[in-house]
């Protein structure tokens, strides 16, 4: 494990992949993918164990993306670590492509769930972390959610169920951009308290920011206890579309379809001018 | 039945370490034993169908064999979304014991009666759907579900039905029984129609005309093969079902004669229940017979069919 990530350029090699995959494909979640991408990073440079060549391997963390819309920060992740060939990327959403909008598991190694339809991600996750107990196994399950997506009253059973379970090995990570696909998530359905809520529900709650990705790498690296008897959430402060000026909190990028070429080349020149 | 099944699983259970049991929010005192004797294995998760579902396949996942247990309405209506896209797509071993099939919990009234259960179910790829004519064939279904690859609807009848399926006559998923061998006349039923369909034969056996018996347990996948060899020599092929006369038995049947049934011409009837929602309480077979699909109506409509072929 390397001692330091410059997850700032990271950051801009993923979010320029993105532009390209949703050039070449005519669509794409770009704003609920942009907000991803440092918790992605953060995971798959810094916290998770897996083997690329072995995507099956027993004793692999289990990471699902339950907001399955958000593929598009995985993709070029699990590329870049060799779960399958970048070639890949350019055949997104594409009739003979294994990337569809939304990701499954049966086509993507690496990819642990087929998500998409929202509030299921986080159940079967809590179910392989129950598995782990019940086989007594050290691996962990980390699912991440989207803010909209707790709208589902699915994950509150799931959560009930978790922090019953006493599954510390759990870790709900929430990608809380503050908006969804029709307005900001305060107006269309308030979560809000949020992090009450999930401590009310058995939860070990942290908080990051994400400005600073090395927060969130201290998080959980560092702060969680896996072996507790409690399931963890960590509520991370995002900024839907982030990383370029006029993407950032602007819906029309919340799905994009058809980028011009000079709005290809002024996303990708905005992205290297991020500091 | 459903304790039979239960039964079945928790004796499995004790030979299969690879198995667990979720169940809703069961009946106080259900499978003790289980819970007693595997507690890391029993699971009630409460009244949180949608959270089951996708838990359950998670679990299988990761190699179990899930059997999950609920109110058949609430196993398949409820979670329905987590039935077609976790366990359909992923092709999950977990087993779906949905209680009260049909009428069965005719007192509580249409919320609680699944008379639509298979229509819904058959249209998820992947997902096999069996429906026992009693608890003898249930307990020999549910062993014979280990091994067997992908998701199983089993629906689950009240229990204390005659015993009319025979262990000699074995039992495989997929391929339909032959309890009175096919003729002029081929009834095709399932569940708690199978009896039924028995004593309809009975009847018409004593007046001189045969009336096979075809016991389709398994619904999906269904033994094209099978049935089209069955009623090669049937005039009149008659489903009996416990279910809406959309979307069950009667019209897989029926799309199978419309498409493929080329050797022959066929007269063909469903008897199922109507469109509606019931709208009587009482009791299961106070329903059967109100809505026109008990032993009597169904004897009154083959002497019509009869009548009109001859």
């Amino acid at each position: 494990m390397p001692n330091y990530v410059d997850y700032n350029g990271l950051g801009k090699v993923i979010r320029k992949s993105i532009i390209d995959i949703v050039d070449k494909a005519g669509r794409g979640h770009i704003g609920s993918a942009f907000s991803l991408v440092e918790i992605l990073n953060v995971l798959y440079e810094s916290v998770l164990n897996y083997r690329p060549h072995d995507p099956e391997w027993d004793d692999r963390d289990r990471f699902i993306l339950s907001k399955g819309h958000g593929c598009l920060a995985l993709y070029p992740i699990l590329a870049k670590k060799g779960f399958f060939p970048k070639t890949e990327l350019y055949k997104f959403c594409a009739f003979d492509g294994i990337l569809g909008g939304h990701p499954e598991h049966e086509k993507i190694p690496g990819v642990e769930a087929s998500t998409g339809a929202l509030g299921h991600g986080f159940s079967i996750g809590m179910g392989m972390a129950l598995r782990a107990k019940i086989d007594k196994k050290n691996f962990r399950v980390f699912v991440a959610i989207g803010d909209g997506e707790s709208n589902e009253g699915s994950t509150w059973e799931a959560a009930l169920s978790a922090s019953k379970h006493n599954l510390g090995n759990l870790i709900v990570i929430i990608d809380y951009n503050k908006y969804q696909s029709y307005g900001p998530v305060s107006e269309v359905l308030n979560l809000e308290p949020y992090s009450d809520k999930w401590k009310a529900f058995g939860f070990n709650v942290y908080e990051a920011d994400m400005n600073d990705p090395l927060i969130l790498e201290d998080i959980l690296q560092n702060k969680i206890n896996y072996k507790c008897n409690k399931p963890h959430a960590v509520i991370c402060h995002t900024i839907k579309g982030k990383g370029i000026s006029f993407v950032e909190n602007n819906l029309e990028w919340h799905h994009k379809a058809r980028l011009r070429p000079e709005e290809v080349q002024r996303l990708k020149e905005a992205i290297d001018k991020e500091q | 039945m459903r304790k039979r099944c239960l039964k079945t699983i928790y004796e499995m259970a004790k030979l299969n370490e690879n198995i667990v049991f979720i169940g809703s929010d069961l009946g106080q005192g259900t499978l003790d034993e289980f819970k007693n004797e595997m507690p890391g294995r029993f699971f009630m998760e409460g009244i949180s169908e949608q959270h089951i579902i996708s838990m359950a396949t998670g679990l299988a996942m990761e190699g179990k064999e899930v059997f999950v247990n609920t109110i058949a309405t609430f196993i398949t209506r409820r979670c329905f979304e987590q039935n077609i896209i976790d366990l359909g797509m992923t092709k999950a071993k977990v087993r779906l014991i949905g209680n009260g099939g049909g009428l069965v919990y005719a007192p509580l009234g249409p919320t609680h009666l699944a008379f639509e259960d298979i229509a819904i179910m058959r249209t998820i790829p992947n997902m096999t759907i069996i429906v026992c004519s009693d608890a003898d064939e249930m307990e020999r279904a549910i062993k014979a579900s280990i091994d067997y690859p992908g998701p199983i609807y089993f629906r689950i009848a009240k229990g204390g039905d005659p015993i009319v399926s025979k262990e000699e006559l074995g039992f495989k998923i997929g391929k339909p029984i032959i309890f009175k061998n096919p003729a002029e006349v081929t009834l095709i039923s399932c569940g708690v129609m199978v009896d039924r369909a028995l004593k309809v034969s009975a009847h018409f056996e004593k007046l001189g005309v045969n009336v096979g018996v075809l016991n389709c347990h398994t619904l999906k996948p269904l033994d094209e093969d099978f049935i089209l060899n069955s009623i090669l020599s049937s005039k009149i092929v008659m489903t009996l079902e416990e279910h809406s006369v959309i979307g069950g038995l009667g019209s897989i049947v029926s799309d199978l004669i419309a498409e493929k049934c080329y050797h022959h011409k066929v007269v063909f009837k469903k008897m199922a229940l109507p469109d509606v929602f019931p709208e009587k309480y009482g009791s299961q077979n106070l329903l059967i017979d109100f809505y026109k699909i008990g032993e009597n109506n169904i004897i009154k409509e083959l002497e019509k069919l009869l009548a009109m072929i001859n």
